[in-house]
């Protein structure tokens, strides 16, 4: 999946994470995180950003992450949307990755 | 023995704390709402949201309903297919006018069941009734689908096309709730009330309550933890109730083990409904954690 475009979801609100992707032009993924709990819990974030990318097939992006205490699965839905978002994708997604 | 659904908390489905929080709270059916209560431009990140949740979060026994948009916005189909492969329990159709609105979204439910191996009609619906034209055709609604688990009454839209405004004694809604109670019950489906917008009127909610109880409701849409007690509260049966309930099932299991066709209490005959009303009555004090008790004096 390609990263046509900069698109942000989320806030930053309490057990909310704001995820914003932006295409990048070299191979590969940057993640730049910023979280109150990032000594504990950042490598577990990047983690859970860079496999939902992975499953995404989304090869280049740069990720801009500001965690707010995010579940896993909120982070999952927040990049997932963000890579729709980010990819011009509007509909037909697929949900079984 | 049925499934109890006094009080169905309304949560945002854009909201991520309260999507996490929600198996905290002691509602019996938690609805998650992808409708009014999320911006036009969120509907993609609560749909992402509310299914994940649903992939990885435990709410324990409590139902889980999700509000989708209609088939006649873009969102619908959407909507659908996420929330049947996220495995949700019940599927609420808005603003529901006829039997084949509900046959409409009935078949894009069958079809994502089909293609996702989840088992054809394991996807619950039910219908928010919200308009004249809806209460008209309650009856042919609340008999449109062997899905159907209930229908509830949303009363915004329906008293701004009725052309009034909604009132302290909720006198504009009677005619709307008497006709759900009857079409729920006549096709044995669950009736359910609508919100009560004034969250910090504690004394006109406890009335509301009362009140559709007293008509025949199941239990009323919720959209504050706080307002959760006071509904189980008023559904909760009272001691007396208790004793009666326990007196008529034993009178009913005594007849039944002597071969009895006729159940008497106290000289009194006893038909099937009132051996009905029994069987909820102990099933609501089982829920608040009364049943225990009438357990014990029931030795």
């Amino acid at each position: 999946m390609n990263m046509i475009t900069t698109a942000m979801v989320g806030t930053l609100e309490s057990s909310d994470i704001q995820v914003t992707i932006e295409p990048k032009n070299e191979k590969g993924i940057e993640i730049v995180l910023k979280s109150s709990v990032e000594k504990q819990f950042g490598t577990q974030i990047r983690k859970v950003i860079k496999e939902t990318l992975e499953a995404l097939n989304v090869e280049n992006a740069v990720v801009m992450a500001v965690d707010k205490g995010a579940l896993d699965c909120t982070i999952k839905a927040r990049v997932q949307c963000a890579a729709y978002r980010a990819a011009g994708i509007k509909d037909h997604y697929n949900w079984e990755v | 023995m049925e499934r109890l659904r006094r009080t169905m908390m309304f949560l945002p489905g854009s909201n991520p704390g309260m999507v996490k929080d929600a198996y905290i709270y002691e509602a019996d059916s938690l609805m998650f709402d992808l409708e009014d209560a999320v911006a036009l431009s969120e509907k993609d990140s609560a749909r992402f949201l509310v299914y994940n949740a649903l992939k990885s979060i435990d709410y324990g026994t409590k139902e889980l309903v999700v509000r989708i948009n209609g088939l006649d916005s873009p969102h619908g189909h959407e909507d659908i297919e996420a929330m049947v492969r996220g495995g949700i329990h019940v599927i609420r159709l808005p603003k529901t006018e006829t039997r084949q609105d509900i046959l409409d979204v009935e078949a894009v439910i069958e079809d994502v069941e089909k293609r996702c191996g989840r088992e054809v009609g394991s996807t619950k619906m039910m219908a928010a009734i919200e308009s004249p034209l809806g209460v008209i055709n309650a009856y042919d609604i609340a008999c449109s689908s062997k899905r159907l688990i209930g229908i509830a009454l949303g009363a915004e839209d329906y008293v701004t096309n009725l052309k009034t405004v909604r009132s302290a004694d909720g006198i504009e809604l009677l005619g709307a709730r008497t006709q759900i109670v009857i079409a729920a019950r006549a096709a044995g489906i669950y009736a359910l009330d609508t919100v009560y917008s004034d969250v910090e009127n504690e004394e006109g909610f406890k009335r509301e309550v009362t009140l559709i109880k007293q008509l025949g409701f199941d239990g009323k849409s919720v959209i504050n933890p706080r307002q959760i007690k006071p509904v189980h509260d008023i559904y909760a049966p009272t001691e007396n109730e208790i004793k009666k309930a326990i007196a008529v099932k034993r009178a009913a299991k005594e007849a039944f083990e002597r071969g009895l066709g006729v159940i008497s209490l106290d000289g009194k005959m006893i038909d099937k409904p009132i051996v009905d009303r029994a069987e909820r009555v102990l099933q609501l004090a089982e829920a608040v954690g009364l049943y225990k008790e009438a357990k014990a004096d029931e030795k």
